[in-house]
Parts: structure tokens; C-alpha cells; sequence
């Protein structure tokens, strides 16, 4: 009788996982992916589309055609998980048992949470924001363009900065960067999260001419003053306001008991253990580890929750621990970029910023949809495990 | 992370503090112990005690910058072996 | 100095008598004997410290300046 597991969520670390457990036990396991609409979206994509770089359909492909033969995909919805029974139920009345379940359901945005966001605002975290931002710069006639944060944990510390930096060549190439202001408005008192990478952009920005406002938490967008309000007491006006929305774990982990005040599943950050369930893993977007939201970070917990279901279907010990080890691009506009490599031991040493990195986020973009979700990047790539994240 | 609901502490002047939540950053430079600090501090309520645990030697002049701006109040540092424990009141 | 510094304030730009309220709210913070470092590029804040630290108690451990930017570092007294 082969153990079945319950996988919550199509997207990156979701479809690896399940496609790992698949090729490692075979018949020894029955996998299930419940995912509520059976398409597999690449995120990182959306910048692109934003600067009228890309066009979405490259960015979606069917679930079923990143998973092995042998893993079941439900086109449904979970709405209530059962820890005690092993149970999920789905929104259309079926149920499914687990002897394991991973939940990688990601966040969803929720704009609705700030008064006057998603009237006066743009934002480029979905493919319709994205789309609708695109049109909006393609008719920019120049003016203030505003990039802030309006709620935190947000997916893709990097975006806004990399937004900032894109959008104020694709200004330059418009031929209206004279008549433009960019501004970044950051959480924090500095341009980014990691403070060795905002060292290095910071001079970057000061050429570029782009400002820089330090502990600016969105709170309120006044759209018909064209006004944006921070928790910190500060007001700023805008002509073009582009924001992260806020984020929120999915409904059903709220909905089971499971998450905490903003829907993130508490979990153990080596064993990716759901607090207190031995047999319910998090991964991804979806936990509360105050650890960058990002593709990457669910790229490289995948291997581990694999294995560690693995070796408990087996009835060994689970030996591997999740490390924390993250890998994430930085663009800086005029085509070159940076990287941040990092892991719980070992903090990141970004390289200046160059043509190689650039070209190599741009390889991995291209390449995604055949390496990522099937586990097939190569030892020794710079995406797969090195030793010593620093190089 | 560690879901602490209630903890007992002592603090400077010997009182207890309960703290609500608790935030172990401890490794973890992005989005970094003062981002998700902020975070927490957005979802949580008027009165609310919130810890943070960080090995980030940044985190002794950014939390409590934004804690004044923010007009939260820092209620104790408290060092440890490898790094230091920050206590803050989200005071409005 | 091998003693960890407990809070670093960023005080320059700020003058007389912000460096010293900001000390004075930040330090409540701190258990005594702990160290904090405030930063600050107002010169009226070098007789401002020593004063506060004397009628205090306080420790003025350390003080430098550095290309206009005055460094203390001080000790909560208990």
C-alpha cells in the first residue's frame, strides 16, 4: 500500500517537491497536487511585463505538463485541512487523506487592506497588474513616479528596487527622463533589506538621479490628491504610484487554525515542520519564517521536505535540514546585475554589479519552465548547491 | 519560528512583560530582523509586546531608529551569546 | 573596546537638545551597565554629554570625533 502525500499548491516548491517524492520512491508513494487552477505561473516574469519587455503567455503553463506521470494533479480548491483526521477537505465537497501533507499555498495579495491603494496605485505582483501597468507607462507623459511598500512580508525583497532602477531607463529610452522624477520609498532607513547590497546600489541610485525615501511604510493612497500617506507620519504627492500590495497567507490555512494573525504557517527553519505537526510540512510563501519570500528559497526547501518525508515513509530518520540558503537576483538597469547568496550561516557578499549576472537571470528566466519545477539543475550550476554561498 | 503567546520576563525594573510574539531572525538578512519586526508590529495590537531576536549587529541602530520614528516604544535590549534580544511596546 | 554596543543612534543633523533627548529615551532601554553610541555632528553636543553624564550618573566611556561626527559612548549607571 503505497503512503499517499498531499501537496497544497502547484508553484515552484509545491511541483518540485512532489516531483522529487515521485522519482525517489516510486510506487512506494501516491502523490497528489491539489492546485485551485491547474496553471503554473512564473512571478518573476511580471517586472518584465510591466516595462512592456514581455508579453504574459510566456508565463503560464498547464501544471500537468511540469509533473511526473506518476504524480495525480486535482484541479480544486482545499478548504479546510484536518490535522487530527489527515484529512483536506476540497471546496467542491470531496476529501482526501494524507499520511503527509506538505502546504505550499503560497500568499495571495490583498490590496482591499490598504484605503485607496488599488484606485490610486499600480503594482506589477500579478499579471493584470502588470499588463495594466504597462499600458499606463507606454502613455506616461513624464512626472513623479513613486515606487513604495504597503505592507510587510512582501514576495521579492528586490522588486521595487529593481523596478526603480528598469523604470528609470525605460524613461531615458522614452526620451521624457528629463521631464521625470523617480523616487523609491523604502521600509526601511536604507534602499534594501540586505545592507551590503544597498551599499552597493546606493552610489548607483545617486547617479541615476533616483530618490531615496528611508522609513516610508505605506498607510493610506489618497488617489484624487495623488497623495500617498506612511505609517511614519510622512506624506508624499505622485504622479505615478506604484506600490507592493499586502500580502496575507491563503484562507484555507487561516480557515484550519493553523496560521498565525497573518495567515504564515509557524514552521521549524530546519525541519520545515509545521509547529507541533509531524506530519505537515510548509514550505515556501506560505510559512512564517522571517526569511525572503522568494522562488528560490522554495526552490531549495523542496530537496528537504522530500527527503525528509522520504525518509519517514521509509522509517528512517529525517537527516536533511533546510540551511536557509536563498539565491536572488538584483537588476540595476543599463544591463547589468547583482546577486545575493546567502544561507543561516554564511551572510551575502553581493559582487558588483556587472553583464554576467544579468545575462545569467536572464538564462534563468529562459530556462525555467525545463529545469526548475522537474529538479533538473545541474550540480555545479550557480543555481544548484555550492558549498560556500559567497563565490 | 516560536509562536510565544505568553512569556513571562523580567525587565529593568524587575516587572514582568509579557511578550505576544516572538520573531528569532536570528541568520537571517533578508528581509532582515527590523523588516519583519515592522511587519509584525502592522498586524498587531495597541499594547502588544513584540521580541526580536537578532545576530544582525545592524539591528542595534536600525530597530531602534524606526522605533522612535514610528513612535513604538523600546522597552529593553537584553544581549545574548551571539546576539541580542530587542523588546518593543507597539504603542499606538 | 571588545564590549558589544547594546543600540547605535544615528543622530547627525540634529541639534541641541535632540542628541541628548534621544540618548536619554534610548537608554531606558537598556539594563544597567550596558553600552549605547549615539552619533552626532552637533559640536554642542561634546559639554552636553559630559554634563548629562554627571548629573546622571552615567559613564561617558569613550569619546571621538571623526571628520565632524562626535562618537559617545556611554555606560547606563546602576
Amino acid at each position: 500500500m503505497p503512503a499517499r502525500v498531499v501537496v497544497l499548491g502547484g508553484g515552484v516548491g509545491g511541483t518540485l517537491a512532489a516531483n522529487l517524492l515521485d522519482k525517489e520512491l516510486g510506487h512506494d508513494v501516491h502523490v497528489t497536487v491539489v492546485d485551485p487552477t491547474g496553471m503554473h505561473d512564473y512571478q518573476p516574469g511580471y517586472l518584465y511585463v510591466a516595462l512592456g519587455e514581455a508579453k504574459g503567455h510566456w508565463l503560464t503553463r498547464e501544471e500537468r505538463t511540469l509533473l511526473r506521470g506518476g504524480v495525480e494533479l486535482a484541479i480544486e480548491r482545499a478548504i479546510r485541512i484536518h490535522p487530527d483526521a489527515g484529512t483536506v477537505q476540497l471546496e467542491r465537497g470531496g476529501e482526501l487523506s494524507y499520511d503527509y501533507l506538505i502546504i505550499a499555498t503560497g500568499a495571495r495579495l490583498v490590496p482591499e487592506a490598504i484605503p485607496g491603494l488599488s484606485e490610486g496605485s499600480f503594482e506589477f505582483y500579478s499579471l493584470a497588474g502588470a499588463e495594466r501597468l504597462s499600458q499606463e507607462l507606454a502613455r506616461f507623459p513624464g512626472g513623479r513616479i513613486k515606487i513604495g511598500v504597503a505592507g510587510i512580508p512582501y514576495k521579492c525583497p528586490p522588486a521595487p528596487v529593481e523596478f526603480a532602477f528598469l523604470v528609470e531607463e525605460f524613461l531615458r529610452k522614452r526620451g521624457i527622463r528629463d521631464r521625470s522624477e523617480v523616487e523609491l520609498l523604502s521600509p526601511l532607513n536604507r534602499a534594501f533589506t540586505i545592507e551590503s547590497a544597498s551599499t552597493l546600489i546606493a552610489p548607483i541610485m545617486e547617479e541615476r538621479g533616483i530618490g531615496l525615501t528611508t522609513f516610508f511604510n505605506v498607510e493610506a493612497v489618497d488617489p484624487s490628491a495623488g497623495v500617498v500617506e506612511s505609517l511614519e507620519g510622512e506624506k508624499q504627492e505622485y504622479d505615478l504610484l506604484v506600490l507592493v500590495p499586502p500580502h496575507k497567507g491563503q484562507q484555507v490555512v487561516i480557515d484550519s487554525g493553523l496560521g498565525d494573525p497573518g495567515g504564515w504557517l509557524p514552521t521549524d527553519k530546519h525541519s520545515l515542520n509545521v509547529d507541533g505537526q509531524e506530519r505537515i510540512f510548509a514550505l515556501g510563501d506560505a510559512t512564517n519564517l522571517p526569511i525572503s519570500k522568494s522562488g528560490s528559497t522554495a526552490h531549495f526547501e523542496a530537496p528537504v521536505i522530500a527527503s525528509r518525508i522520504a525518509s519517514l515513509i521509509r522509517g528512517t530518520a529525517p537527516k536533511e535540514n533546510y540551511g536557509g540558503r536563498v539565491m536572488c537576483f538584483l537588476e540595476t538597469g543599463n544591463g547589468k546585475a547583482t546577486s545575493l547568496r546567502f544561507d543561516y550561516e554564511h551572510p551575502p557578499v553581493p559582487p558588483q554589479p556587472n553583464r554576467a549576472w544579468h545575462v545569467a537571470k536572464w538564462l534563468f528566466n529562459r530556462l525555467y519552465w525545463e529545469t526548475v519545477p522537474q529538479g533538473r539543475i545541474p550540480e555545479g550550476a550557480p543555481f544548484s548547491k555550492p558549498k560556500d554561498p559567497s563565490h | 519560528m516560536q509562536e510565544i503567546v505568553v512569556k513571562q520576563e523580567q525587565n529593568l525594573q524587575g516587572a514582568t512583560v509579557d511578550v505576544t510574539r516572538s520573531i528569532d531572525a536570528r541568520g537571517m538578512p533578508c528581509p532582515g530582523p527590523l523588516m519583519s519586526l515592522i511587519g509584525v508590529i502592522r498586524e498587531s495590537q495597541v499594547g502588544d509586546v513584540i521580541e526580536v531576536l537578532s545576530s544582525d549587529e545592524g539591528s542595534r541602530s536600525d530597530i531602534p531608529a524606526w522605533v522612535q520614528k514610528a513612535r513604538h516604544e523600546l522597552i529593553e535590549v537584553v544581549p545574548e551569546d551571539g546576539y541580542a534580544r530587542f523588546v518593543i511596546r507597539k504603542a499606538r | 573596546m571588545n564590549e558589544t554596543i547594546a543600540i547605535t543612534l544615528d543622530l547627525k543633523g540634529l541639534s541641541c537638545p535632540m542628541p541628548i533627548a534621544k540618548t536619554a529615551q534610548a537608554i531606558r532601554a537598556l539594563r544597567p551597565g550596558q553600552l549605547i553610541e549615539s552619533l552626532a555632528t552637533d559640536p554642542g553636543s561634546v559639554p552636553d554629554f559630559k554634563a548629562w553624564c554627571v548629573s546622571t550618573g552615567h559613564e561617558l566611556v569613550e569619546q571621538t570625533e571623526d571628520s565632524g561626527v562626535f562618537r559617545f559612548v556611554i555606560r547606563k549607571e546602576g
